[in-house]
């Protein structure tokens, strides 16, 4: 479980913290994405997809492997810009701006929208280091105080401070899978984005670790958007407010968890959840 | 018959003996049709016919060969006069000299009687020996045909044994490749030893001044034998090569597999390659031609006195030699960073030279200095450069604009031209063979258990 | 909403600016320091490409010309008057091979005596009479061993004798040299090569078209030379590289390949195997000076081979070439899938039946690449074979690998050091012109079988 209690009263009140994203009116879209296609070469692997992603929902997409589900993720932090012969079209928009705008700095929106892996790859560094790469290269802080506050604050979202709080200088490799994975959320967390995105988080780690991260998931709603991808149906109902069947590249079909799982509108998505393809 | 003709006659006999084998087992299966009666195909059996007549046969050529010069000369020497006081060169020069008596070709004028008596008995003696070996050789080869042949049978299991053969053939070879690491250690061990019986071990290691005047024979160890000024001019050349050759090679292996579009990789990466091909001795007449009275001219514009063959000369030259090397085996370091770890950082936010410089530099660091160890062993391992373009100066200082001498030049001086093996001058060289030799070992076996365990990290 | 949340938003809200403007105020450096590192990495493979082409155009620029060589197109006529000797012994029935050599050498001393510096001369001074009492200043035009390439003619044809035969004949080197405007025209007399009445009539020749730069075929057809600098090739060196290549390829390939094939499928995986291994790696990386040194202390002072013949250099050079050849086939082995051994295994082959027949024809054209590459490598090496006694000069074109002989890097390297530095420097970038061109043939041959047979799995 997670250590969220508050700070006693008698400590000061730190200089620097990881921020909160700020609550905006409800029904804003977060993100919006319209007629998103993304190309491999002469492959077409998103095939206009067009939603809104709501300010502090968890969304999970799902679907059959293949589906495009991560292509599409990458898709909203421009990480497939690191692909050789990677090509989309359309428009993302992050609070009203287009992402793809040519004079929108990468660098910048990747600060904003963070990013956590199916594999956890923390770097060979020691724990603290993995942390504040983060705050250091963005230029965030400049005494090494308000850095160890970001790491504490970071750690302690992210449910790992307890378990590290005497070997931050040991290197994040020697970690168990989950408490890396939970590291590699902190290391995100610590550069203060407005949205998470998470690409199967949870298919390399085992089911313990597996529900200490989607107990944080659902901490972390409370702060940042969430756009969760997973192949689990199960931790999809579990986490997610709203949930994107993906099929082949289309979108099927957005609507609230419930309701997806139990009656969804179009007979794809019920096929799927129904176990008649996987 | 000369040895060429022997040779061809039993190679005759083996495929003769091939299709005995071949044809006999052909009779055993019962025709055509009962091939299937037999252990193996035909064709092993013919092989196996064919390998007892060869190989006994070879084993006797090639072992009658080596001994009988050495009996005959044993055999001829032993009544020779005068024998006793010539040396080992006298004795050559005398077996030659009979040699050439013997077939013809000196004056019968000058021929002593001690001598004509010798060469006739010489002719004897070989031509009774070249009679017995053909003999022996023949009677193997026809024995061993006999028996083999003898031994067929549908049950033999010929296939088995001439892959057995065939085992033991790949098994030598493969051993002559760690003989050459052992006569390498051994030959150089040797000689070098002999050589500190001359001059002390530690006046060799630790001495400061290089100057082995060639002496005349018998005057014994004349002149310094310090090893010193050649070891500080080798890592002065060394260092200069490595400061040119490291960051060039590096960068152009980070820009080659982070920046550039495929295309440029596709035609930049074969023509940098082509420096890695290219013969040190013609980076050695590009050094001494073009380098060299570049480097000086430059250093008449700013006023600073360069020498056109210099440690600056040579290093710069042989730096450019190593470029592809570094530049190749960096590539190879940095691809093996798994990408998520670049994903990781980019995903953060990070720009590319940061995420280059901050995340998957440090993680290839062993490999990178793994590399670096195998350039500085090449750079210092190298010798045509060195030869043509550094001057010949064995003197210890730090100046990279002087001319320095290095352990590697010093091995050709003192093996060339015409030297008395047995003198200090000429063993010396095997002495800084030898520490060559340690010194690349030492570094080669480092960097490869460095660039092993880096590997190992992210398998 | 009530205030206390809106208070709270605002505030996060205000922060959040805070921090973005904080980012946005690092990014120009960031940026600018990304624009720096990408640059240096661009400068760095343009020195690496430029440190190519300036290798090759200064030895282009250098070499080439040294094909074209300054050349007398005279007619000779091969005066019976000045050429008097007998017919060419030929052997009797019964005539043994001392007294028949000794005839012969007779003969050649017959043919040594004739004067055939006149007959040079002649051609000559028929074109311009006047030069009749400056013959020495006329000799002095041709390279000196022009005149045995006459007798040479006669004696491959004794009837050319009294004849006249048109021939291009080489100048000597210090005329083409000063043709070619290679030497300060204003020097001194003390510090020309050619005394002044040479200059003077080799200007006037050239002016009238005798003396012409035409190409030779001198620096691929003749051997090295001492006394006739002009007529200096690498027909020797080149028959010694031959020799050794053969050696090398007849000797190392096979013991190579044995090798790799015993250690890659035969050998157990076990502590000795693997010390093999790093046995031969340490060997790929040993500098080819020591092998040199082996050489020396092996094969000339333990088993008494004799110095500086390409049996020596080709046994140096096999070892040499040994360990790149057995990790290349090693390479090779690897890259075919177990897929193709388990199918044959399966089959009922046995395991020398799977190398043998499968597995190894599969892996030859990476076989037949990395030999062809060691095989290039071992063409272009020059210390090892300096210490086993190549550093001498040698005068004829060896005809058995037991002869003395040079190399061509050999050859490469006793031309630079020539004191005739103004003729020799563009010959030894011609050589290297030859060298380079040899090896890169070979490379692109590698490169062309790996195109061809290669299999992607």
């Amino acid at each position: 479980m997670a250590d969220m209690t508050a700070e006693p009263i008698s400590k000061p009140k730190p200089a620097f913290e990881t921020l909160r994203a700020p609550a905006a009116e409800p029904g804003v879209a977060k993100m919006s994405a319209r007629d998103v296609r993304v190309f491999y070469g002469e492959t077409e692997a998103i095939k206009g997809v067009s939603i809104d992603i709501m300010q502090n929902e968890v969304i999970a997409f799902i679907g059959p492997s293949g589906c495009g589900k991560s292509t599409f993720l990458r898709a909203l932090n421009r990480m497939n810009d690191t692909i050789e012969g990677c090509r989309v079209t359309g428009s993302v928009t992050l609070d009203g701006k287009n992402i793809y705008d040519p004079s929108l700095d990468v660098v910048l929106l990747r600060a904003q929208v963070g990013m956590v892996f199916q594999k956890p790859n923390p770097f060979p560094k020691s724990i603290y280091d993995n942390i504040a790469y983060g705050p250091r290269i963005h230029g965030l802080v400049s005494h090494r105080s308000e850095l160890d506050e970001i790491v504490e604050q970071s750690l302690r979202r992210a449910g790992l401070w307890n378990e590290v709080k005497d070997r931050l200088h040991q290197p994040g490799t020697g970690l168990s899978g989950g408490q890396q994975q939970r590291l590699c959320i902190a290391r995100a967390i610590a550069v203060s984005p407005q949205m998470i995105l998470m690409d199967e988080p949870c298919s390399a780690l085992d089911p313990i670790a597996t529900a200490k991260i989607e107990e944080l998931i659902n901490e972390l709603s409370a702060q940042y958007t969430i756009a969760i991808v997973t192949h689990s149906m199960q931790q999809a109902a579990r986490v997610s407010h709203r949930t994107a069947y993906f099929h082949l590249g289309d979108l099927i079909e957005v609507n609230a968890t419930d309701k997806v799982f139990t009656q969804p509108d179009h007979e794809l998505t019920e096929a799927y959840i129904t176990g008649r393809f996987g | 018959m000369s040895n060429l003709v022997l040779i061809a006659v039993l190679l005759a006999l083996t495929a003769v003996a091939y299709q005995i084998g071949l044809s006999r087992s052909r009779v055993l299966a019962g025709g055509g049709r009962g091939s299937s009666r037999l252990h193996s195909r035909p064709g092993y059996y013919g092989a196996l016919v064919a390998l007892w007549c060869a190989l006994p046969a070879f084993a006797i050529f090639i072992v009658w060969s080596w001994i009988e010069p050495l009996i005959v000369r044993s055999m001829l020497l032993a009544d020779f006069p005068g024998v006793a006081e010539m040396s080992s060169h006298q004795l050559d020069a005398l077996m030659r000299r009979l040699h050439s008596i013997a077939t013809g070709f000196v004056d019968p004028a000058t021929v002593q009687p001690a001598e004509a008596e010798a060469a006739a008995r010489m002719q004897h003696l070989q031509a009774i020996g070249q009679t017995a070996k053909i003999g022996l050789m023949a009677v193997f080869a026809i024995v061993g045909l006999l028996y083999a042949r003898s031994r067929l049978a549908p049950e033999l299991r010929a296939r088995n044994q001439v892959e057995k053969v065939t085992r033991i053939a790949l098994a030598v070879c493969s051993g002559i490749a760690i003989l050459t690491t052992v006569g390498i250690v051994l030959s150089m061990f040797g000689e070098a030893m002999r050589f500190f019986s001359f001059v002390s071990p530690l006046d060799f290691f630790f001495g400061t001044k290089w100057d082995p005047r060639f002496s005349s024979v018998g005057t014994g160890a004349v002149g310094s034998f310090g090893l010193l000024p050649l070891l500080a001019g080798t890592l002065l050349v060394s260092a200069i090569a490595l400061l040119v050759a490291v960051p060039i090679g590096l960068m152009t292996a980070i820009y080659m597999s982070e920046y550039a579009p495929a295309w440029f990789r596709s035609f930049a990466k074969p023509v940098i390659e082509v420096l890695a091909g290219i013969p040190t001795i013609v980076y050695g007449v590009f050094a001494l031609l073009i380098v060299g009275p570049f480097f000086a001219s430059v250093g008449e514009m700013i006023g600073v006195q360069i020498r056109a063959t210099s440690a600056l000369t040579a290093g710069f030259v042989m730096g450019v030699m190593i470029i592809p090397f570094v530049s190749s085996l960096s590539d190879d370091i940095i691809t093996q960073v798994p990408r998520s770890l670049r994903d990781g950082s980019l995903g953060l936010g990070a720009t590319r030279s940061e995420t280059i410089r901050k995340v998957v530099l440090p993680a290839a660091l062993p490999g990178i200095v793994g590399a670096f160890l195998l350039a500085a062993s090449r750079a210092i391992g190298e010798t045509m450069i060195v030869v043509l373009a550094a001057g010949n100066s064995p003197l210890l200082h730090a100046n990279p604009l002087e001319a320095v001498s290095t352990v590697t030049v010093s091995i050709v001086n003192q093996l060339t031209g015409d030297t008395d093996f047995a003198s200090p001058q000429s063993l010396v060289a095997f002495a800084l063979g030898l520490t060559l030799f340690v010194i690349t070992l030492g570094l080669n076996v480092v960097a490869l258990y460095i660039v092993r365990k880096y590997r190992e990290q992210y398998e | 909403m009530s205030t206390p949340t809106d208070a709270a938003a605002a505030a996060a809200l205000s922060a959040h600016e805070q921090r973005t403007a904080r980012i946005e105020k690092s990014l120009r450096r960031r940026h600018a320091a990304e624009r720096r590192f990408r640059a240096f990495g661009l400068a760095a493979v343009i020195a690496g490409l430029s440190f190519v082409a300036i290798l090759f155009a200064s030895i282009l620029s250098r070499g080439l010309p040294a094909f074209w060589q300054a050349t007398l197109s005279v007619d000779v006529y091969f005066d019976p008057e000045v050429i008097k000797v007998s017919d060419r012994p030929v052997r009797g029935a019964r005539e043994a091979p001392g007294a028949f050599h000794e005839r012969t050498m007779a003969w050649r001393t017959e043919l040594a005596m004739v004067n055939w510096n006149r007959l040079l001369e002649d051609s000559v001074i028929r074109l311009k009479p006047e030069l009749e009492d400056s013959r020495r200043d006329v000799r002095a035009l041709f390279t000196s061993s022009e005149r045995f390439r006459l007798r040479d003619r006669v004696i491959e044809d004794p009837s050319l004798i009294g004849k006249t035969v048109r021939m291009n004949l080489l100048a000597d080197a210090n005329v083409d040299v000063w043709l070619r405007g290679n030497i300060d025209r204003s020097l001194p007399d003390s510090q020309q090569q050619l005394r002044a009445r040479v200059r003077e009539l080799a200007d006037k020749l050239h002016e009238e078209g005798v003396i012409a730069i035409r190409f030779s075929r001198a620096l691929f057809t003749n051997p090295d030379s001492r006394s006739s600098p002009a007529s200096s090739g690498l027909a020797g060196a080149f028959m010694g590289s031959l020799f050794m290549m053969l050696i090398v390829i007849f000797l190392s390939v096979p013991v190579a390949v044995a090798s790799a094939i015993y250690l890659e499928e035969f050998a157990p995986k076990n502590r000795m195997t693997d010390l093999i291994e790093v046995n031969i790696n340490n060997l790929a990386a040993v500098p080819s000076i020591v092998f040199g040194l082996l050489g020396a202390a092996v094969f000339i002072n333990w088993i008494k081979l004799p110095l500086s013949a390409p049996l020596v250099g080709g046994l140096v050079l096999s070892l040499m070439t040994l360990p790149t050849v057995i990790i290349a086939t090693r390479a090779a082995l690897k890259a075919i899938p177990p897929s193709i051994r388990q199918a044959a295994l399966g089959l009922g082959a046995s395991k020398v039946q799977t190398v043998f027949h499968h597995v190894l024809p599969l892996a030859r054209p990476g076989i037949l690449t990395g030999s062809i590459i060691g095989v290039a490598q071992a063409l272009g090496e020059t210390a090892p074979l300096l210490l086993i006694g190549m550093s001498a000069f040698v005068a004829n074109i060896p005809s058995t690998p037991l002869e003395q002989s040079t190399a061509l890097p050999v050859q490469i390297y006793l031309w630079q050091g020539n004191e005739l530095r103004n003729f020799f420097e563009a010959r030894t970038s011609a050589a290297i012109i030859v060298l380079l061109g040899l090896m890169i043939s070979l490379n692109a041959l590698a490169i062309w079988l790996r195109r061809k047979f290669e299999v992607r799995w």
